[in-house]
């Protein structure tokens, strides 16, 4: 934790890394200075894009110790300010799951690469993140830990799938080779608490690692500050569980 | 979490963005997250033309019972000017 008297710098910028299929993608890039042994995360945006929430999150991990990398899961849709590309996006139904994954993967990749990295990734995201997040730590290899934030769609019926969304993360659980940490609402329309709770009994199923809370007077994305749906103590409870979670299995050993 | 539910459809019109008057071509009708209404789902119009890129884009984002008023309104006006014989 950090203490008063500590030395702290960071360096964030744009980079370039190999993602699905090998295409070359931009990502913000945040690490704490010195020589490491960091842990590294790799953030998957929600939705409304990768905006300036997720600038300040990626931040907000290096503040916290980690290498951190949020790819732009939105590059092959153009340029233009976060919200005219996501708005882009969401016309187009959302993406394709496998894009996602190979672009989170191939930053988990790109962060196993560096000389400064203690040899432990996670992957955290928010909203369709989360949902991304899972469907990434279940079929990728490499990933130490995985923090889903009311990610809705991770249980979906038949009517649901289609060609970007073909197989419900769900089922993809036996396949999960690492602890999860999932924050949701009591409150939330998807997923629904009789979702989440549908996905924490597969996980017990099937005998994973997995630690839930399902936060009261709270709906989805309660940790954006900029949003009607902020919930103050939740958010500052959720961070709290998350930054225990990460240190408990990223840490150096 | 993001609804998914989209229905794009092709129109013929201008639409005045950040830069100015541009020929819109495409409508983009959802209702899902909005970026800016204070709601977690909205009724969301995007007036886009692609070929232009993602900047060329008109937004509205809308309650449920603004989008419905607003259908309404524009059924209303347009069966005004047909009775009125304006529509060739």
């Amino acid at each position: 934790m950090y203490q008063t008297n500590m030395y702290e710098g960071m360096v964030a910028e744009t980079i370039t890394l190999p993602g699905f299929n090998g295409e070359l993608i931009n990502a913000y890039f945040a690490r704490p200075l010195g020589d490491g042994p960091f842990p590294g995360m790799v953030l998957a945006h929600h939705m409304p894009g990768w905006d300036e929430w997720y600038r300040e999150t990626t931040r907000k991990y290096a503040h916290h110790g980690y290498a951190t990398i949020s790819p732009n899961l939105y590059f092959r849709a153009g340029h233009g300010t976060p919200e005219d590309v996501a708005a882009k996006v969401r016309g187009d139904g959302g993406l394709p799951d496998d894009q996602a994954v190979g672009d989170l993967a191939g930053a988990m990749r790109y962060m196993r690469s560096l000389p400064y990295i203690n040899g432990k990734v996670g992957i955290f995201g928010t909203c369709s993140g989360g949902r991304h997040a899972y469907l990434t730590a279940c079929q990728v290899p490499g990933f130490d830990a995985v923090v889903d934030c009311w990610g809705g769609g991770v249980v979906m019926s038949a009517s649901d799938l289609n060609s970007n969304r073909p197989v419900a993360p769900l089922d993809y659980t036996p396949d999960l080779a690492c602890p999860i940490l999932g924050l949701f609402g009591a409150d939330d329309r998807s997923p629904t608490p009789e979702q989440v709770a549908q996905h924490e009994a597969e996980l017990k199923k099937y005998g994973k690692n997995y630690e839930f809370h399902i936060y009261p007077d709270a709906g989805h994305g309660f940790f954006y500050y900029n949003r009607p749906n902020y919930r103050q103590q939740q958010a500052v409870d959720g961070w709290e569980k998350i930054f225990a979670f990460l240190g408990k299995y990223l840490a150096s050993e | 979490m993001c609804t998914m539910i989209v229905k794009k459809v092709n129109i013929d019109g201008s639409g005045k963005g950040t830069a100015g008057w541009f020929n819109v071509n495409q409508a983009n009708v959802s209702y899902d997250h909005p970026f800016h209404i204070p709601m977690e789902h909205a009724l969301n119009i995007d007036f886009i033309n692609e070929d232009l890129g993602p900047g060329a884009r008109v937004a509205v984002e809308l309650s449920e019972q603004a989008a419905r008023s607003l259908v309404a309104s524009i059924l209303e006006v347009l069966d005004q000017a047909k009775a009125g014989g304006h529509l060739i």
